[in-house]
Formats: structure tokens, sequence, C-alpha cells
């Protein structure tokens, strides 16, 4: 069994040229590639909900953030914050590939005396601005910080954006938060949404129907898109306009749970439920065929980056 | 500032401190969740209200967002009803703001039953319970105006971490003539005494001084009176050397016993230097209606009511007593 972190068989990118679509799916399989390493050497966690959300870290962390892994509190750096925090690992993931720690560290989630908790932690890990995982406060955290960066000048240049679930939404303090920033007009604040429709007792169409999201955004004021959120040039795309509107943004990204992996892809079931050894090998195994794919399409389209323009 | 004589809420305290703060330090932000007339953060919002965010009758949200504002270095002020600051905003004051150790400063006004009319649902009487229990919160319950101040002023520049501060609703006497130096320990000896400790915080303070006269006149009872403004981290060391002197305790705070400042002063004693503590607050009760006054008289939180149970309390009193063990450990 594949337990060690995947090693970086490209370099991250060719200077001075963004990641392509292409390239922006590879590094997404690699992110998905090393959650289910982590969470089946910690036998614990939440892999699919790690899972959905990959193509948007993927899409933030390798091109839309602006950040600095060897500067973490740089001053002018856009923020991330993980309102769903229980999909750390796939924060984790990033933060790791770019050097934040050391990739090793993964091995260690959940692990005691380990830098890398069950949810993020802004105590004990590099690149986490809020500490989250008890779900809503995530959206008011960034309108916060929202507000903090105006009162320095910074909310022309300093995007913050909040990943949220659907449980997110089902929880009234998002509300209040969504409120707020409309209500103080922060122009600086992309709220993307990882609806996957699944939670821990059921779908949430079953538990406790969080409807239109993009709807509910647009209605307390702000500008509210929905996309397929595992469509990396809609991701990018959407990503990209956040940052034009002069309002706070909302993205709300269709997904599918697990996405990546087929026995557990939009199946019912496995929330907050590691993966068993078999489990995991038969994950990597099509992960890694996925990779291999994605590697030869860039090989043909002419190595990593080629074709960095064309899908803008 | 100039300090106060005469009768005033120590709510009036921490707006006026908040607008010092504002003027020296421009780190310093201000929330409230629509009752800023009463907390009077609203005096903060008129002076500068580019930093004073008012967040509706959204106080979860109050608090997260005073953890991102936190985040990027502000120093904030949040402040409402110690109901909604605790009991509603718990979760978000616990892992946004005490996990964090962020320099957030939670402002709560109307603690206790002496906010009056409102009743049950309004008089809080276990926030002082939640934030000591709470890991890393630090817990501040002036005594008067003057003293409010100060903790107003000294929670910017002289304490560090989360930091919750308990005022109330009514006027309330003065005990300190002068605005103090400093908050210092947080634990001030008001009157000295030989025969019993009377600990108090808040509004009690005040009562436990006239309860201290009562004594002296009534019983020819030496009582010493410890006003115990900064319940968490408490100065055990201070509290302890009273019992010490004296050899049995009593405690009053406007706030369930269970939790509250009872508590506290009972864990260091039990460790250090077990002598009887009886207790003067809530017991396992709700408020009810009635102006503030009639709400403190209805539960007994009066002078005569600690007078009372200090008489209780010296009947237990040991004839010999020992000298302290100093260095236990704090909750």
């Amino acid at each position: 069994m594949h337990l060690k972190p995947v090693p970086d068989p490209e370099p991250t990118a060719v200077a001075g040229q963004e990641p392509s679509i292409a390239e922006l799916e590879r590094r997404a399989t690699i992110l998905r590639i090393n959650c289910v390493r982590m969470l089946a050497v910690a036998k614990s966690g939440h892999l699919d909900s790690s899972l959905s959300a990959a193509d948007i870290v993927a899409a933030l962390y390798y091109r839309e953030l602006r950040h600095d892994p060897a500067n973490p509190g740089w001053r002018d750096r856009d923020r991330f914050v993980l309102s769903k925090g229980h999909a750390a690992p796939i924060q984790y993931a990033a933060l790791a590939e770019h050097g934040y720690f050391p990739r090793q560290d993964l091995m260690g989630l959940r692990k005691i005396g380990q830098q890398l908790q069950g949810h993020p932690d802004m105590t004990r890990t590099p690149g986490v601005e809020v500490s989250t995982g008890s779900l809503g406060q995530g959206l008011s955290m960034c309108v916060g910080i929202c507000l903090g960066l105006r009162l320095d000048g910074f909310d022309d240049t300093v995007q913050v954006f909040g990943v949220l679930s659907d449980g997110d939404c089902q929880e009234g303090e998002t509300w209040e938060g969504a409120a707020a920033a409309a209500h103080y007009r922060v122009p600086n604040l992309t709220a993307i949404v990882d609806y996957n429709h699944l939670q821990t007792d059921g779908t949430t169409e079953e538990v406790m129907d969080t409807g239109d999201v993009r709807a509910k955004f647009e209605a307390f004021g702000w500008d509210s898109v929905e996309i397929d959120g595992h469509d990396m040039g809609a991701i990018v795309e959407a990503l990209q306009r956040s940052r034009t509107v002069r309002k706070p943004a909302a993205i709300v990204c269709q997904t599918k749970k697990g996405r990546g992996v087929s026995f557990m892809e939009d199946r019912f079931g496995f929330h907050g439920k590691p993966p068993s050894q078999e489990q995991a090998e038969e994950a990597l195994e099509e992960l890694e065929a996925t990779l291999t794919e994605q590697e030869e399409t860039l090989k043909a389209a002419g190595g990593e980056g080629g074709d960095g323009g064309s899908e803008d | 500032m100039e300090a106060k004589t005469e009768p005033i809420a120590t709510r009036h305290a921490y707006g006026d401190a908040l607008v010092a703060l504002g003027e020296a330090h421009e780190e310093v932000v201000a929330l409230d969740a629509d009752l800023a007339v009463s907390t009077q953060s609203m005096k903060f919002g008129k002076k500068f209200p580019e930093r004073f965010f008012n967040c509706g009758a959204a106080e979860a949200n109050m608090m997260s967002m005073a953890c991102g504002l936190a985040a990027t270095g502000k120093v904030p002020y949040a402040s409402t009803f110690a109901i909604f600051a605790t009991g509603r905003a718990y979760d978000q004051v616990r892992l946004g703001i005490a996990h964090n150790e962020l320099k957030v400063r939670i402002g709560a006004s109307h603690g206790g039953v002496s906010l009056g009319e409102d009743g049950a649902s309004h008089q809080m009487i276990e926030d002082i319970a939640l934030m000591r229990v709470m890991p890393r919160m630090q817990v501040v319950v002036p005594a008067d105006y003057n003293q409010a101040y100060r903790a107003t002023i000294d929670s910017y520049e002289q304490i560090e971490g989360p930091l919750y501060l308990r005022f109330g609703r009514p006027s309330t006497p003065i005990v300190y003539e002068e605005i103090p130096d400093s908050l210092g320990d947080g634990v001030d000896v008001l009157r000295e005494g030989r025969d019993i400790s009377i600990f108090a915080c808040g509004h009690m303070v005040h009562r436990a001084l006239d309860a201290a006269d009562v004594l002296a006149s009534e019983d020819g009872v030496e009582a010493e009176v410890v006003n115990v403004a900064t319940i968490k981290p408490l100065a055990t060391e201070a509290v302890v050397d009273s019992l010490a002197k004296t050899g049995v305790g009593v405690t009053a705070e406007e706030h369930r016993v269970a939790g509250g400042l009872a508590d506290a002063i009972r864990e260091a004693a039990a460790e250090q230097h077990p002598v009887p503590i009886f207790a003067l607050g809530m017991g396992d009760e709700f408020g009810i209606s009635g102006t503030g006054e009639a709400c403190m008289e209805h539960f007994g939180l009066t002078a005569p009511g600690i007078a009372d149970r200090a008489r209780e309390a010296l009947l237990l009193k040991p004839i010999v007593s020992h000298p302290p063990i100093h260095g236990g450990r704090s909750a």
C-alpha cells in the first residue's frame, strides 16, 4: 500500500506562466491522492468531503490565491478560510504541496503531538487563517477579515475566499454573515459553496433541504452564480470574475461527494468514515490511473502549462 | 477621565473608556448587536463610525466577525447583553476567540438580575461560570464605575488574550474614590478585618461593605471585605492570605453560586487553605420581573443577606487555624 505522499513529478509551475486548466486538474488529482493516503494512515477523518472540494481548492491554491508559502503572514496575501473545516485534509494537502510544511507532516494527520489537527487550527498550522470546524462560523469570520482589511486599505487588493459546505448553509449563522457582508458592502469576499447534497444522516433533500442556495445568496444582496464544481475552467472563470464584482460574490458549486473515487462518488454512507485498507487501495488505483491519463494528455498538448491561455 | 462620585452604572464606564481607547489606539474597533445604546458602545460608534460595526440582532455573527477582525490585527470590543454574549454565542466565543487566543474583549452589559423588569429571559446568572470554564478566557467583573473604567483601559493596555468583562445596568454606588492606577491582580482588600472574609464582585461589593458595617455595629464582628474583580485568573494568594487571617469566608455574587465567584474561591481554598466558605448568590433558579432593586431583594442579594450568611459561617469557624499552602494549581 502506498502510504507516503505522492512525489511531485513535475515542477509546480512554469515561471511566469499560470498553470493551465489541464494542469490544475492534474493538481487536483494529486491533492486527492494525498487525501486518500492521509486518511488511510489516520484511520479517521472526512475523505468524501475533502474530495468534493478538491477541484475548488486546486484552482484556488495553484492559480487564484496570491500567497507566499515562505511568508504565511504576508500582509498583502489573499485569505483562504475553510468554513467546512472537516475537509481539512484537502487544505492540508494544498499547503504541504506548496511547502508551508513538509509533506511527511501530512501523515501525522489527527495524531497526538502532530500539528495537523482534525479541523484547521490557526494556532498550530501555518497557512490556516482562522480555526474552523464548527459549521456556520467561517463566513462571519470572513466578513470580519474583510472589514479589518478595509480599515487597513487593502479591500481593493486582497480577496477573501471562504469555502462553505451545504451543512454551513443549514446553520443560521451563515445567513447572519451573508446579511452582514451585504450590509457592509464588502467588495472583496468570495463565498464558494461546495454543494454536494450529502450530509451525515442522508441527502440534504432528506435531512434538511438547503434548496436553491444561489437564489438565497442573491436574495441577500450578493452577486451569485452557480457552476459545475468539477469543471475546472468554470471554477477558474467564476473565481476570477468574483474579484471584479464590487460586492460580495457567491459561487455555488454543484459537486459530488467523493469525487474521483467511483465507489464513493455521490454515494451516501461515507461521511466521516475513513477508508478501509482495501478501499484506500482501490481509490488510489483509480486516482493514480487518472493522474497518468492527465499527465499523458498534458504531454500530448505540449507539456505543463502549454494550453495556459486558450481556456481562459 | 474624572473619577465619578455619584452612583452610576458600570456600563457607562465601558462606553467612556472605549472612546478613550479609540482615541489612543487605532487598532481598537467595536461591535454591537443592536444594543449599542444600552451597552454604551454607541459612544464609540458616534465618535469612530468607520471603526464601529453594528451587527444587528445577530450575536453569533458578531463574535465570529470579531474573530476575523482580530485575525487582521485589530483589537475588537464586542458588546451586547451578558445573556447573548455568553449564552447565545458560546460556541463562536469558544472556537473563534478563546481557542485562538485572540485579543478580543467581550463587553457584556446587563449581567445578573439587577437589570430588573425584562425578567428571566434577560437576566444572565450563568455568564461568569460559562466564561470561567472556557479555556483561555479571562473574567473581570468590576465593582463600580471607577474600577470599570480602569478595567476597560487595562483590557487594551495591560491584558493580553481573550477577556470577558461583565457590566451592569443599574446605577451603582461608588466604591473606589479615584480611578485606580491599575486593575492589578484584580483582588483588592477594601476593608481590613480579622473575623471573617467577605469576597464579593460587581454589584455585591458595595453591599458587602454595608454588611461589614452592620456586622461591626450589631455583632462586634470585624469583617474583611475583598473585592474580587478578576475572577479568572484568580489571584489565589491574596484570597488565601485573607482566609488564613480570618479562618472563615463568605462569597457574594449576583450570579449562580455554581460555577461563579463562590466556586472560584472555594477551589482555591480547598487546595490551599480549607476553611468553611458560605456562598450567597442565585441557587438553582431563574430570575424574575420587577425593579432591579426588588429583584435583588427577592433573591436576598442584599447587605442584610450577606450579614446573615456571615453569621451562619461564623458558627462554623474553626477554633485552631493553620498556615496556608501557597502554590496550588489554578483552574
